[in-house]
């Protein structure tokens, strides 16, 4: 049985599987469902000074995919709208209640060190395990010179992160925006601030639709809309890949991924790329707490098989493998290859192939029944045809004798830069 | 199997001519009587819509016989298209809410659809179709309009499917449509000749009154080809004749006493039901249905419906040779009726009832597939007792066969573009060779209609 239980800048728990600062994690009541539940920690909803703010009514929108509802999804809500005190003796009462479960408390407050200071002692005070400092959200808070708006400067991000760390003596992590250009230049910035560690993705600004009779972008408030935080299983490859460069560029830097996990096999991803941990917020809210019985057992299981005995053991097994696209192998070839006995002629294979790429899988018909072959010297090996095959194992795509070595873009003889190798 | 399962080998017993009405109550009636598929709910037609693959050279649309886009049509629904995807069916099919309830999808789009191979759940195109197609009628949104009046004029005979697909296309173009049926209603076979159940609330009339309401189609009822109208006169009061009679004889048995009380044609009380309140059809408390048809199925599952005790369906082959599909055999299956394989009626026995004479049971010899693959009897009989016996053997052409195009097999000679032996005169339906389905008939007068409108301007 492996063992999951994780350490995260310093904070332990029994697994990898935290709540991150969001709707499920604003109330005690909440917070003890979710600990009842199995999970593992908790991000508590992000901490400001009185008085609260105040949130609308419609808060969320959703993107569904053919019939799959929230495959993304949005939100304009802010911080926590309940006053400071009644969030300080909750969290208190939770870390009291389960001494043996992660409860890191995110915060936003003005950017003065001040601001800071205070709320940190009054926090310190609850017996919580860590801050988060919310750099991230994109809406609302903004607007106001708080959250995405301080996370989208660096020196900002590292001021704050520095203050934080000389007034307390909590863990301190950096939760990121995504809404950069260059997420390495924020989570550089928090590490140099003396960060614990850094968690991403928060939401990515977005309009998740337009309502078509309303002409008003979605959710809609009264007539109107403002952009919100997009996240849920859309974003996944957004957030992997900005773990994955952080963890390449700055190793040692402790990760928590975010964005769109939904499974134990998301899970597993963002830890082969070099998160600790991951937290979850969406596939909770879609589903409810239940979840992290899977994600557990899945994520424990799958490990078993694999002979991996901790998680740590997992953590950032990936990031060697992930490379600059000029480190890649011209010389791989691999074409695809169809099992005639699986296909059920959905030609689906053919016409992604035919409309928009190499023409490389034959449209024929043998005595009067649908054959769809690949067309082995058109084939690129692009995968096309393998991903939009809805037979699992109808394509796979095969390796083929090539020149043999390694030929990458850095000596390839197309390259006018090209450094000429060394005899 | 004993060859007479304990019961009299035929004579006057008691019971016989227990032929009524109002067996059930109006109520249950209603029930068994109402819509046997529930149309989809919008939230249900969308999950099933994603379910779509959307293929590339779709089996289904080839399946098809009308090639409805079938993948462009259930796409339209996934994206609330609604109207879009109507239009995509009623150009390919105008008939296409009748064949949404009707057609055997099992052995045609569905059995070719991908999901079938893929985990034998194909998508529920019928279904589909019919969420598409009531969307559009219920709203009363017309979709098509007439061309410019061509002053060329076509007679088209019997209103069925065949004859208003026809009429309906060349009304399109401009031509000027004089529809001859011989029944007081149009719709033909989905008029009178199918369950009830499969198309309730007048559904048949509500369709052809939408097929109709183009514009340039007039019909005259009460109209037989033979009877009232010739052919000939057809072929010189019009530019083109198309001849969509249908089968509308009927085989007999061959056997003694066919006229006596008590046996009936299995599509004449198909007809009775559709036609009068459920309450006042007779039906008897032994039914036996002899033929394997979908007639034979229908009949017989309402016989059941009615509040018949026991019906059996007796077929001289084997389940596999009847044209009823599975599904349908299920279904009277399931409507507790039994079907009894090999077995060929050999005599109608009498009885004497409240009525006088009156049927009392049928003998039946069992049947063998001889040395050649044909049907022999063999010396092995049965009885089952019966104060009702529909006959559902068949049906044919019933017009006279100096007076219509060259007939072959019993049934009209018409080339690929449904044109017979006489240049100016098409035919299409069940008058002519090939599967007796609506979807096939619709297309008959499809393309019956197409070559005539290039005969009628000229073209190729």
């Amino acid at each position: 049985m492996a063992d999951l239980r994780t350490s995260f800048a310093g904070i332990a728990s029994p697994n990898p599987f935290w709540l991150a600062s969001a709707p499920p994690t604003d109330k005690a009541y909440n917070v003890a469902r979710a600990f009842k539940a199995g999970w593992g920690g908790v991000v508590w909803k992000t901490l400001g000074e009185d008085p609260s703010i105040v949130n609308t009514a419609s808060r969320y929108g959703a993107v569904s995919y053919n019939g799959v509802r929230i495959a993304g999804f949005s939100n304009i809500e802010l911080i926590t709208d309940r006053p400071l005190q009644v969030n300080l003796d909750e969290i208190k009462a939770i870390k009291r209640d389960w001494p043996d479960r992660a409860v890191v408390v995110s915060l936003m407050v003005p950017c003065t060190e001040a601001s800071w200071q205070s709320i940190l002692a009054r926090v310190e005070a609850t017996g919580c395990d860590g801050v988060e400092l919310n750099f991230g959200c994109p809406h609302g808070m903004s607007e106001r010179d708080m959250g995405a708006a301080v996370g989208q400067v660096p020196a900002y991000v590292e001021m704050v992160t520095r203050w934080c760390k000389q007034h307390t003596r909590m863990p301190v992590i950096v939760k990121l925006t995504p809404n950069v250009t260059d997420i390495l230049a924020p989570a550089a910035a928090a590490q140099r601030g003396g960060a614990d560690g850094v968690s991403l993705i928060n939401t990515v600004t977005s309009i998740t639709g337009v309502d078509l009779d309303l002409m008003a972008p979605e959710p809609v408030v009264d007539g109107k809309g403002t952009h919100g935080g997009y996240c849920g299983p859309a974003v996944k490859p957004i957030a992997l890949r900005m773990v994955a460069e952080i963890a390449r560029a700055l190793p040692g830097l402790p990760l928590s991924g975010i964005g769109g996990v939904s499974t134990w096999r998301d899970a597993a991803e963002f830890i082969a790329m070099g998160a600790q941990n991951v937290q979850v917020c969406t596939a909770a809210m879609h589903h409810g707490f239940k979840i992290v019985e899977d994600m557990i057992d899945g994520l424990s299981n799958w490990m078993d098989g694999k002979g991996y005995r901790s998680v740590a053991a997992v953590s950032g097994r990936a990031v060697a493998n992930f490379v600059h696209w000029n480190d890649l192998n011209l010389n791989y070839r691999i074409i695809a290859k169809i099992d005639q006995s699986l296909c059920i002629k959905c030609g689906l294979c053919h016409i992604g192939c035919e409309d928009t790429s190499h023409q490389a899988i034959a449209a024929l018909r043998v005595d009067g029944q649908r054959r769809y072959e690949v067309i082995e010297a058109a084939c690129v090996g692009c995968n096309l045809c393998y991903l939009a095959c809805p037979v699992d194992g109808c394509i796979t795509m095969v390796r083929q004798e090539g020149p043999g070595g390694v030929l990458t873009w850095e000596h390839h003889p197309n390259n006018p830069l090209r450094k000429e190798a060394a005899e | 199997m004993g060859g007479t399962m304990g019961e009299p080998a035929g004579g006057a017993t008691a019971g016989i001519g227990d032929i009524q009405a109002g067996r059930l109550d109006a109520a249950t009636l209603a029930a068994n009587f109402a819509d046997a598929h529930p149309p989809l709910t919008p939230a249900q037609a969308v999950v099933e819509a994603n379910r779509c693959y959307f293929c590339h050279d779709a089996p289904c649309v080839e399946a098809c016989p009308t090639g409805i886009d079938i993948p462009g049509f259930i796409r339209k629904i996934s994206t609330g298209n609604l109207r879009g995807s109507a239009q995509t069916i009623l150009e390919a099919n105008i008939f296409g809410g009748s064949c949404a309830r009707v057609c055997p999808t099992e052995e045609l789009c569905e059995h070719a659809c991908v999901h079938t191979a893929q985990e034998s759940k194909p998508i529920q195109i019928g279904a589909l179709q019919r969420h598409s197609v009531d969307w559009l009628m219920q709203r009363g949104i017309t979709l098509f309009t007439r061309a410019a009046p061509t002053g060329r004029r076509v007679a088209v005979v019997g209103a069925g499917p065949a004859g208003l697909a026809c009429a309906h296309a060349l009304a399109r173009h401009g031509h000027d449509v004089t529809v001859f049926e011989a029944r007081p209603k149009p719709g033909g076979l989905n008029e009178y000749g199918i369950a009830a159940y499969k198309v309730p609330d007048e559904f048949a009339q509500r369709e052809a009154a939408f097929i109709l309401s183009i514009g340039g189609i007039g019909i005259e009822y009460g109209k037989v080809l033979g009877r009232d109208i010739a052919l000939d006169s057809l072929r010189r009061d019009f530019d083109a004749v198309f001849l969509g009679m249908g089968q509308a004889g009927v085989r007999a048995l061959g056997l003694a006493g066919e006229s006596m009380h008590g046996v009936r044609d299995a599509i004449d009380f198909i007809a009775e039901l559709r036609q009068a309140p459920k309450g006042h059809v007779a039906v008897g408390r032994r039914v036996v249905v002899i033929g394997g048809g979908n007639t034979a199925i229908d009949a017989a599952t309402q016989a059941r419906l009615l509040g018949a005790e026991d019906v059996t369906i007796v077929y001289r082959r084997g389940p596999e040779h009847m044209a009823a599909t599975d599904k349908e055999q299920a279904w009277a299956q399931t409507h507790d009726v039994r079907i009894r394989h090999w077995a060929a009626p050999v005599r109608l026995i009498p009885g004497v009832g409240a009525r006088g004479e009156s049927v009392a049971g049928v003998e039946f010899a069992r049947t063998v597939l001889d040395a050649a693959g044909g049907l022999a009897l063999t010396g092995e009989q049965f009885v089952l007792r019966a104060d009702m016996v529909l006959k559902a053997i068949g049906q044919s052409l019933a017009a006279d066969a100096a007076a219509i195009p060259a007939v072959r097999g019993g049934r009209i000679v018409v080339d690929a573009d449904r044109r017979t032996s006489l240049p100016d005169v098409y035919a299409g339906g069940d008058c002519v060779a090939g599967a007796d389905l609506t979807v096939v008939a619709v297309q008959d007068g499809k393309l019956a209609a197409a070559a005539i409108h290039r005969q009628l301007t000229g073209g190729l």
